[in-house]
């Protein structure tokens, strides 16, 4: 603050042109913090109309300096004393740190308030008018002080908002821009300004280039806008086909990255319903016990990561690794508690099995109900579930739907291992396929029917895991699943897991690129009578078992 | 589907058990009670949101009879279950009024248990106060509607989006029945009527507790990225609300790039959530818990009292039923009788303080007068208020924007006694409610 370079200086000449209000604060460009004291005490106390007021003239007053403050009330975190009026940054564990006036960095560790003493501060109130506000007063502090991303964030973010007073900053960002990404944006805006603005012909045929398959909104929308003839309407023959080239090559890009974009959501689609699934492909498809308890062995394993994250609330990050063998326990062993006393007597006969599982389902959901409240239990993302890969403007892949389909993936060939190189496997694989030969064989098919039986709920507690990080953790969750589950299992092939593989994702991407086209509930309807209108046609699935396994 | 038989007569079946059970022990009690039913699901879907007004009206009668009940007699709560069973709901009320003789039924929370209740009501000539918001186009003799109309949700807060945002595209975003249905085909008449074109209006139905929103929030993106300032209107109901929030906060939407403004999110909903994603964003309600008012102040804590939790919330369907039972109980004590046709005409003109800080007035459509707020949601799950209107607004049981339902009126006094009455004409039109 006390060094302010020419740069700053300009900056600020500039902007005082632009704010209106600063014409009330008697623009003084180097201004010293008297001016802003009062401006600060009046924030403290102001109401949130108020405060849109303020910010504009903190800008101006404030300098680069108040960019702290500023990020901490973006963030919803500002807390003031009122008595020496020291504003603070509160932390996730509630401790908080000075963030004006400016403190020497050995002053600030000292300053920092413990979680009891940040008690008793005044928190400053935010609205969403006044976070636009604070965004882009952000923006136009990092293009200078930030890193290179930072500084490529805010320059996209001021291409939104063209005024002159935005251009003068973007080209005194660039006379000292060093980084050639953060370069090109700045230029993307200037050469925007440049189109729109009266300049020869010949120089805005230029900068045309400049746009070519830029896929920020903005470029998009400004180009859009010359083309149209209730828009801008650019006259210049020659400028005009060099835009639609410009923006032709935008919309292939668009499409281009539409298409991965629906693609992923497809295959992450695929991927719930495969995790849905996979437990039923052992219980339903190699043991053939119609378990219509399944929802609520996925609704088990949602509850146990409630459970554990509630046991250890300090170690979020880690919870759900503790949770996925946590989750397989319990729905295993509740898994082997109902083949045990229930299905095992029911043997051979699909229809009792129906009604009783279904009976055992509506048992679980009141349970559950009756332990933790019919209302709905919140588990936390950890941080890195959350969040977005930002690939370009148009194409952002969420981590949480990543990871999830990177999972179904593991566990599927887990399974697949398990049930192809064990003797475990072996032993399933020959029970399922003749009953009879395999105890003659000296199988103990009872204790194998338990162990298949929990090792398919146990996956399906697994699964649990992953759909609480994209669902409601209630009673009902496995409700919701219980038929996508057996439609994948069915159109599958019974029996047949790598079906099932198939099944979920080609359902999932089908669904995907309908529902754009037809909305969510047709997507829905056609996918189910086309399921209906294929097993008409080819009973026992995609993949059908072939050879003995098939009788 | 054939899922579902099961279920129903099971539940039936069990219902029917425990209601044989219910009916045997009050019947011994003397007449000197006064009989309030309530009917709010206390299992199935909608339970998560009836169970707390269950507990609400329990709490209010038991208030009543500290204070020495009504006409001096004692208030008797009748508790049913109608299971989130929307068949369910006309048998019950039909038991309630028959065999339990209730004199006033607080319950329904979906308007498709409304409507399954509303024949029954009529010919039974019986007594509801329905304290949720709803679509409007209704107005029956038998029910009081202590929730908000669409004018006094739907259409205020479009109004706070497009003068205080300046919000130019829209986005109406539904659970697929009939109250997001009808709310949507009222906004967008209103929308149109405010000279919004064609194209900057995107309306999308999604099933009940639809999860994978991806797709939708991408299209969502997309149609606001064309520089217009663009909002989400969500009529999105229950569970769905979850995961299309993460979502939106996953794929980078914020609230002050699309702000999303809701008419089924509550403090109810919000306190079994992570609530970092919904930060900003914002819902209209006549009513929210940190309304900062000494009447209010007292009802939280005596909710905190009778449920034994500092941490359950209070919403605004509660603070309808709360200001419905005690409009009901003043109004048999005007009327002097428990009578129905007494106490409906009683209840009109009738006038009780509301929660924050104002009185809420029944008029003779059976609507009640109710301020509006905006609140933006706080990482607490809790609601700043952000905006609210002057004075209180009076329910419009028809809508103002609708074809057909424009000359309509609703008024329950004399002369005219019709829930539907066609002002141009001048008859009352018959129109099925």
């Amino acid at each position: 603050m006390k060094h302010l370079s020419i740069t700053s200086v300009l900056v600020w000449i500039a902007m005082a042109f632009a704010s209106v209000s600063q014409a009330q604060a008697q623009s003084q460009a180097g201004s010293d913090t008297s001016d802003l004291e009062p401006l600060l005490v009046r924030l403290v106390d102001a109401s949130l109309s108020e405060a849109v007021e303020l910010i504009p003239q903190l800008e101006t007053q404030g300098g680069r300096g108040i960019l702290p403050l500023f990020t901490a009330m973006f963030d919803n975190s500002l807390a003031v004393d009122p008595d020496s009026m020291t504003f603070y940054r509160l932390a996730e564990d509630n401790s908080a740190r000075p963030v004006y006036p400016p403190a020497d960095a050995g002053d600030s560790a000292e300053l920092q308030l413990s979680a009891a003493e940040a008690d008793e501060l005044e928190r400053i109130r935010v609205s969403n008018r006044l976070r636009v506000l604070l965004r882009d007063a952000i923006a136009r502090i990092r293009l200078f002080e930030g890193d290179a991303d930072e500084r490529s964030i805010a320059a996209a973010e001021l291409l939104s908002q063209l005024g002159e007073d935005t251009v003068l900053l973007l080209r005194e960002a660039l006379a000292s821009e060093e980084d050639a990404e953060v370069r090109e944006v700045l230029e993307v805006g200037i050469a925007m300004n440049v189109l729109v603005s009266d300049a020869p012909d010949e120089e805005r045929l230029q900068v045309v280039p400049t746009l070519h398959g830029r896929l920020e909104a903005p470029v998009r929308n400004l180009l859009n806008s010359l083309l149209d003839p209730n828009g801008r309407n650019e006259q210049n023959p020659e400028v005009r086909a060099a835009i639609e080239e410009a923006n032709a090559a935008i919309d292939t890009r668009i499409r281009f990255y539409g298409f991965i974009e629906e693609l992923f959501y497809g295959l992450s689609l695929g991927s719930v319903l495969l995790l849905a699934a996979i437990g039923l492909a052992v219980t339903f498809g190699v043991m053939g016990v119609i378990n219509m308890a399944h929802g609520e062995m996925l609704m088990l394993g949602a509850y146990t990561t409630y459970v554990v994250q509630l046991v250890m609330p300090g170690f979020i990050t880690y919870s759900l690794w503790v949770a996925i063998p946590a989750a397989f326990l319990v729905s295993a062993s509740v898994g082997i508690l109902i083949q045990r006393y229930v299905i095992r007597y029911l043997h051979g006969r699909p229809l009792e099995t129906l009604l009783a599982t279904f009976g055992i389902s509506l048992i679980l959901q009141q349970t559950v109900r009756t332990i933790f409240s019919p209302l709905n239990r919140m588990v936390v993302s950890p941080e890195w579930m959350s969040g977005t890969i930002q690939i370009n403007p148009v194409l952002a892949i969420t981590n949480n739907r990543l990871f999830i389909l990177i999972f179904s993936l593991i566990v599927f060939f887990a399974l697949l291992m398990i049930l192809r190189k064990t003797s475990l496997g072996l032993q399933v694989r020959a029970v399922s396929q003749n009953r009879n030969m395999a105890k003659a064989m000296g199988i103990r098919t009872d204790r194998v029917d338990a162990l298949t039986f929990g090792l398919g709920s146990g996956i399906a507690g697994i699964a649990g895991v992953a759909l609480s990080q994209l669902t409601n953790v209630g009673p009902n969750l496995g409700q919701s699943y219980i038929i996508d589950s057996f439609m994948v299992v069915v159109f599958g092939g019974v029996g047949n897991l790598f079906g099932t593989l198939v099944g979920a994702f080609s359902l999932g991407v089908s669904n995907k690129f309908l529902e754009p086209a037809v909305g969510a509930v047709l997507a829905k309807i056609i996918t189910l009578v086309f399921i209906i209108v294929f097993i008409q046609f080819r009973p026992k699935g995609l993949f059908p078992q072939k050879g003995r396994a098939a009788e | 589907m054939s899922t579902r038989k099961p279920k129903t007569s099971m539940i039936l079946k069990a219902g029917a058990c425990l209601m044989g059970l219910m009916a045997l022990s009050p019947i011994a009690v003397a007449q000197d009670t006064i009989k309030v039913g309530v009917l709010h699901s206390l299992s199935g879907t909608m339970a998560i949101s009836e169970t707390t007004l269950k507990d609400t009206v329990l709490m209010l009668v038991e208030q009543q009879n500290e204070r020495g009940g009504v006409l001096g007699r004692q208030l008797e709560p009748v508790v049913v279950d109608p299971a989130s069973d929307w068949p369910l709901f006309a048998e019950k009320t039909r038991e309630l009024l028959t065999q339990e003789e209730v004199d006033v039924i607080f319950g329904a929370w979906t308007s498709v248990s409304r409507k399954s209740m509303l024949p029954v009501l009529e010919e039974l000539n019986g007594l509801l106060f329905y304290p949720v918001q709803y679509e409007g186009e209704e107005s029956s003799k038998n029910i009081f509607y202590t929730g908000a109309a669409p004018n006094q949700q739907a259409i205020p807060a479009v109004d706070y989006l497009m003068n205080e945002l300046g919000i130019e595209r829209w986005v109406l975003a539904g659970t697929d029945y009939v109250y997001p249905r009808t709310t949507n085909r009222i906004l967008e008449a209103y929308l149109k009527a405010n000279g919004v074109a064609d194209e900057d209006i995107m309306i999308n139905y999604t099933p009940f507790s639809h999860s994978d929103w991806q797709s939708i929030v991408a299209d969502i993106r997309r149609f606001g990225s064309t520089g217009k300032p663009t909002a989400v209107v969500s009529t999105i109901n229950g569970d769905a609300n979850v995961p299309f929030y993460r979502e939106l906060s996953n794929q980078g939407v914020s609230s002050f790039d699309i702000p999303v403004m809701a008419f089924s999110v509550g403090e109810e909903e919000l306190s079994g959530i992570d609530t970092r994603p919904l930060v900003g964003h914002m819902a209209a309600w006549n009513y929210f818990q940190s309304v900062d008012t000494s009447q209010n102040e007292e009802f939280i804590a005596n909710w905190h009292d009778f449920i034994g939790s500092e941490s359950r919330v209070t919403n605004d369907p509660m603070e309808a039923t709360y200001i419905g039972f005690n409009m009901w109980v003043k109004a048999v004590e005007k009327a002097g009788t428990t009578d129905v046709d007494a106490v409906e005409q009683a209840m009109i003109g009738m006038e009780t303080p509301n929660l924050t800080g104002g009185t809420a007035v029944m008029g003779k459509n059976h609507h009640l007068s109710k301020p509006v707020l905006i609140g933006e949601i706080q990482e607490n799950g809790q609601f700043q208020v952000v905006w609210e209107t002057e004075g209180l607004v009076p329910g419009d049981a028809w809508s103002d924007y609708l074809e057909g339902s424009r000359v309509l009126e609703a008024d329950w006094t004399d002369p005219i006694r019709c829930g539907n009455y066609n002002t141009v004409t001048e008859v009352c039109s018959g129109q099925s409610y």
